[in-house]
């Protein structure tokens, strides 16, 4: 009898029923007893100093239990480095209520506690603090002279720096068959998740806390409320095992976070503070950039230059950067490259990672860049896209541990009815309409950290593991729970994925597509300590028909180790655990990746985006009404949840390429519409057929599991194609995302 | 949002009473928008008056007219068979607007009411003369996308944002009004105001008067109408521009029609001449492109919102020509294949 490994099925998601059904707790609906509410006052200014507050007036409410301001705050640790935390870029960590200088726009001045939410919201109006206005810069493009290097810091190990400048670009340029260029614009954008950001704090005792936050990093935010408040690690406890979105904006500890654990522990009381949607545009946002390329190629199509510039925004007090510009040379081999990034500080709030970070800000350049360098070429998008396909990463001269991008292609474009499409621009009508076809690539590099599971096979034979790693709604419990299964053979039923839960064994932040890799590694460990351990267990049986074996000599079967070669013999798990003297057996393991032997590849996931769109040709409106991603990212270890996260990103695409933008005002160094209504996100009417295919990729080299993961990469590639086929249906280039209707007048 | 008292009114001299009797009182309604204004902590008041269990028959018919009672939802109007029947333009107006949810809370009465969607008017710490008179408008020189380009004046440039009125405007309804002084008639042309120096005044109504129903002319359109409403997403946004149009053929040519924008002011915008230049005209796209010259002809764009110019004309063509078939009409509005 042989069973059929999980890895791979389209299993549903295991909490799905919890979720739809309201039963599963986010972190601002645990009801603890006693529970007092925070509510967050956020300065009104952009620059300047507190220089009063009448919170005197207002603790007088009955009903407020306490005002915290930069005046009455404890006092905290007092090391900037105290604040950082593992996705802090190099600079100095915001700290709320620090002082009473205000660097920006809605910072948070003060936290009232009161007995009731709506009490606190309440005499939240009526606070009114007295500033000293200075002046400000919030605007990026009118402040581009300003723009310098990043510095370097730790956050550069997973972003690195451009690669090295390579021949001449100027020159061959100007010797060029074909050339084409482009100047970019994106604005600001906030993560705007449906779950708002609220900590709810268990006051367990002295210098004891739990913690419910909504956090894509469980250890993360017990670090970080350790150093800051000078709390023994052990006695934070961080619990997060449901999040109801994030997209990068809870890679950091928020500052409803530190409000809610300084409260509780100042007033020794459970504290609860839930941010409100407005309150969602005052913490960090995918940064505006405004991006120049360049391109170009011999009369072949070949590519002999590329130029790519990017300028983004950061703080005043940190240096967030994000990888733009990096990807250029790593699709397409150039004897000529140039890529620059450089960061203009504003009077805002650092940015933050956000749905595919600098990948979708970038590839739109490259990608529309490509797209007419092939047009002018007179060669088909994908054809052109072959003749400088890269079998090797030139960015860093490695091989690609495997790269099935041809096949997307392929696929893709078959699934699509590419064939169908006619090169020349607004050739191909319905109606009034005008109907345009794009195509454009993503690749998304595949990340590996360390990580530590613990694997416990309980006396009735049941497997649990455990990590302290989220599920940031990406199926992180479902997949966990299919790999640590087939590790020994067992049902799904028979196994439980423990994890939300910073005591837990240590797993890092939740994003950039690497918590298959870092946590499905890490559980691959433990469940080979396992099985070894089981596997000795039952050398030592007497008579044991396993004496000898090695552990590829045997096979792991619904609950029974059976000799490969002789599936007759076989001793269940439980004899085994019996034979332990009927104690549970357990496995703890760190998981270090062998970067050493990892750096000789370059690891990347690739995907090609197909677009259709309608454009009305007297009205301009927009509509994507077809789109296929073919994705290429190794073992997709469930084609359920991993095609849900590639329906995302195609929705995510959309909204990147035409809805979403925070609007800024510059007069008052603001942003304008923070609230869902106005703040465009797709609707249901927005999303029309959408596909995604998963191509055949075999890896060895990636991790344990030849699995790249997924996420970010239904969402590089499509925002491009959509501008493509928007050319393809107009005849015109609109490189400022979103692309309104009213450009194409 | 402070605290205030809550009063249910049972009847239309119940709730005028009791607002008259209040000061700092408001009517609520579905509090779609009211509940906003509230909560941005833009309004404070020290007691709301209910008026939604006075709700009668949502729709009815009167020697030919048809009433709208003010406190039915949206939902029901435009799902009412008389609505569907003689005044499809309505319920397609209606059906344009925001959601399915809110159009559900949402009651016809303060559909008229709801107040701009200015980005500044719902910010507090930015200066704005329809919420602060005299502060200035921030909006002028602001982001500007969103407002107005007819009728504006140099304190204010923002739009009234409903869908539904600018139906009501093109099929001259009349808004039913019950006060302390007794009742009133108001046309709808005279109902919303342009700023001038009042922007902090939407409309004409005397505070502590009640809207108890909208009157519809026997005349609904029903052969030849059509409803665009041309917007940043597919549903659930305001429009940038919309029209409707309710048109009379008679022997292919235009015997009566009636052109209203929405999206450019602070009122549903019609102008005359233009409607009076398609009498008897024949309904080509070159007449419906001289006709929309005429209406924009007074327009101004500020910075960010020049093209609604543009896009106007062009959805007046494109939606008279809908008119003309109103069975190409796509749900929710959208501008047909
Ligand atoms: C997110 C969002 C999107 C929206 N999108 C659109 C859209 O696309 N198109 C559109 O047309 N509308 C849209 N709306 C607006 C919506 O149609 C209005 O909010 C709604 O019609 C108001 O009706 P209500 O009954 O909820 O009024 P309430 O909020 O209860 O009241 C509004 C005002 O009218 C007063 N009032 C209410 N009834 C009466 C009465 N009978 N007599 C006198 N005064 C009265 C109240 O005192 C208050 O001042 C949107 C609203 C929201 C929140
Ligand atoms: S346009 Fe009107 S509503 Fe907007 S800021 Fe100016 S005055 Fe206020």
């Amino acid at each position: 009898m042989s069973i059929k490994p999980l890895i791979g099925q389209p299993i549903s998601r295991l909490e799905g029923h919890l979720k739809v059904t309201g039963a599963a707790k986010y972190a601002g609906e645990y009801n603890v007893s006693d529970l007092l509410y925070g509510y967050v006052v956020n300065s009104t200014i952009t620059k300047g100093k507190i220089i009063s507050m009448n919170s005197d007036e207002i603790k007088k409410i009955p009903g407020i239990i306490e005002i915290f301001t930069h005046e009455n705050r404890p006092s905290l640790a007092w090391f900037d480095m105290q604040y950082s935390d593992m996705d802090a870029p190099p600079g100095s960590p915001f700290r709320p209520l620090h002082k009473p200088e205000i660097k920006y726009n809605g910072q948070p001045i003060a936290l009232i506690v009161a007995e009731t939410f709506e009490l606190a919201r309440y005499a939240a109006s009526l606070l009114k603090a007295v500033y000293k206005e200075e002046k400000f810069s919030t605007h990026l493009q009118a402040n581009l002279s300003k723009a310098r290097k990043p510095q370097p810091g730790l956050a550069t190990m997973l972003k690195p720096p451009p690669p090295k400048e390579k021949g001449n670009v100027d020159l061959a340029i100007n010797a060029a068959a074909f050339t084409a260029k482009g100047d970019f614009t994106h604005g600001t954008e906030h993560h705007n998740p449906l779950e708002l950001f609220a900590t709810t704090t268990v006051y367990e005792g002295k210098g004891k806390v739990t913690i419910y936050d909504k956090t894509q990093g469980t250890i993360n935010c017990q670090l970080y409320v350790g150093n800051v408040f000078g709390l023994h690690f052990k006695d934070v406890r961080v619990i997060s095992p449901y999040v109801g979105g994030a997209f990068g904006a809870g890679l950091r500890p928020q500052y409803q976070l530190f409000l809610s654990v300084m409260a509780a522990l100042e007033l020794k009381r459970n504290v609860r503070v839930t941010l409100d949607r407005s309150q969602m545009f005052t913490f960090g946002h995918r940064p505006p950039t405004i991006q120049k390329t360049t391109f170009g190629s011999d009369v072949n199509g070949k590519i002999t230059s590329l130029y790519h510039e990017a300028i983004g925004e950061t703080s005043l007090h940190e240096d967030y950067t994000e990888t733009v510009v990096n990807w250029a040379p790593m699709l397409y081999p150039s004897p000529n490259s140039k890529m620059e990034y450089n960061l203009v500080p504003l009077d805002v709030f650092t940015p933050i990672d956000m749905r595919a970070p600098g990948g979708c800000t970038g590839l739109h350049a490259i990608e529309s860049t490509i797209d007419d360098l092939a047009h002018q070429a007179k060669i088909d998008p994908i054809k052109f896209r072959l003749i400088n396909y890269a079998d090797r990463d030139e960015s860093v001269n490695r091989p690609y541990s495997s790269k099935e991008l041809r096949a997307c292609f392929i696929q893709g474009a078959e699934k699509f009815g590419w064939e169908n499409r006619n090169p020349e621009p607004r050739s191909m009508r319905r109606g009034n309409k005008l109907v345009g076809y794009g195509m454009a690539t993503g690749v998304w590099e595949s990340m590996i950290l360390p990580a530590r599971a613990e694997a416990i096979l309980t006396t009735e034979g049941r497997l649990i593991v455990k990590s302290a790693v989220t599920d940031i709604g990406t199926g992180t419990l479902t997949v966990m729970s299919q790999i640590a299964a087939d590790e020994l053979g067992l049902p799904l039923s028979m196994v439980s994925f423990e994890y939300g839960d910073s005591k837990m064994p240590f797993a890092p932040i939740q994003g950039g597509s690497f918590t298959v890799s870092t946590v499905g590694s890490a559980i691959k460990v433990a469940g080979e300590a396992m099985r070894k351990k089981l596997l000795k267990i039952a050398q030592r049986l007497p008579n044991s028909a396993f004496k000898g074996a090695e552990l590829d000599n045997v096979v792991f079967q619904n609950g029974f180790i059976r000799l490969r070669l002789n599936l007759s013999k076989e001793i269940s798990i439980k004899d085994l655990i019996l034979a332990n003297g009927g104690k549970p057996i357990k496995t703890k393991n760190f998981n270090v990746p062998n970067l050493l032997k990892l750096k000789k590849h370059s690891r990347a996931a690739h995907s090609a985006a197909f677009v259709e769109v309608e454009v009305d040709e007297e009205l301009g409106i927009i509509n994507v009404t077809r789109a296929v991603t073919a994705v290429a990212a190794g073992k997709i270890i469930n084609p359920k949840t991993a095609r849900s996260q590639i329906l995302g990103g195609m929705v995510w695409s959309i909204s990147k390429a035409l809805r979403e933008e925070t609007i800024s005002d510059h007069q008052f160094g603001k942003y304008m519409n923070q609230n869902l209504g106005e703040y465009h996100i797709p609707v249901h009417a927005d999303i029309h057929d959408l596909d995604v295919i998963f191509v055949e990729e075999k890896d060895e080299i990636v991790n344990e599991l030849g699995s790249k993961g997924i996420g970010e990469i239904g969402l590089v590639g499509m925002p491009p194609a959509i501008a493509n086929a928007i050319f393809n249906a107009t005849g015109k280039r609109i490189n400022e995302f979103p692309i309104h209707f009213d450009k194409l007048l | 949002m402070n605290d205030f008292d809550f009063y249910k009114s049972e009847s239309i001299a119940d709730a005028v009473e009791k607002i008259s009797n209040h000061t700092d009182s408001r009517f609520i309604a579905g509090g779609t928008n009211l509940i906003d204004l509230l909560k941005y902590n833009l309004l404070r008041v020290s007691s709301l008056v209910d008026v939604n269990s006075i709700k009668n028959q949502s729709v009815t018919e009167k020697d030919g007219l048809v009433l709208l009672n003010a406190f039915a939802t949206n939902a029901e109007t435009a799902y009412h068979p008389i609505i569907e029947q003689r005044y499809p333009l309505l319920s397609k107006a209606i059906l344009a607007g925001a959601s399915a949810q809110i159009r559900n809370m949402a009651t016809n009465g303060g559909n008229l009411l709801q107040r701009t969607r200015c980005y500044y008017f719902y910010d507090a710490n930015t200066p704005c003369n329809k919420r602060e008179p005299g502060s200035g408008c921030s909006a002028i020189n602001g982001y500007n996308r969103n407002l107005a380009i007819l009728g504006t004046s140099e304190h204010c440039i923002a739009i009234f944002p409903s869908d539904m009125c600018v139906a009501l405007s093109a099929l001259n309804a009349t808004v039913c009004v019950t006060g302390s002084e007794g009742e009133r008639r108001i046309p709808f042309s005279a109902f919303h105001r342009l700023p001038d120096d009042t922007p902090e005044l939407d409309n004409n109504l005397l505070p502590n008067e009640l809207i108890t129903s909208i009157e519809l002319p026997a005349k609904g359109f029903e052969k030849n109408y059509s409803y665009l409403k041309l917007r940043d997403r597919n549903s659930y946004a305001f429009a940038l521009v919309s029209v409707a149009t309710a048109m009379e053929l008679e022997n292919d040519t235009i015997k009566e029609i009636r052109i209203a924008l929405g999206g450019v002011a602070s009122k549903p915008w019609r102008v005359q001449e233009a409607e009076d230049f398609l009498q008897e005209k024949a309904p080509t796209r070159e007449n419906f492109s001289l006709a929309a010259e005429i209406i924009l002809q007074d327009a101004k764009g500020f910075e960010f919102n020049t093209f609604k110019i543009e896009l106007a004309k062009r959805a007046i063509i494109r939606n008279c020509l809908m008119a003309l078939n109103p069975s190409s009409q796509l749900p929710g509005a959208q501008p047909s294949a």
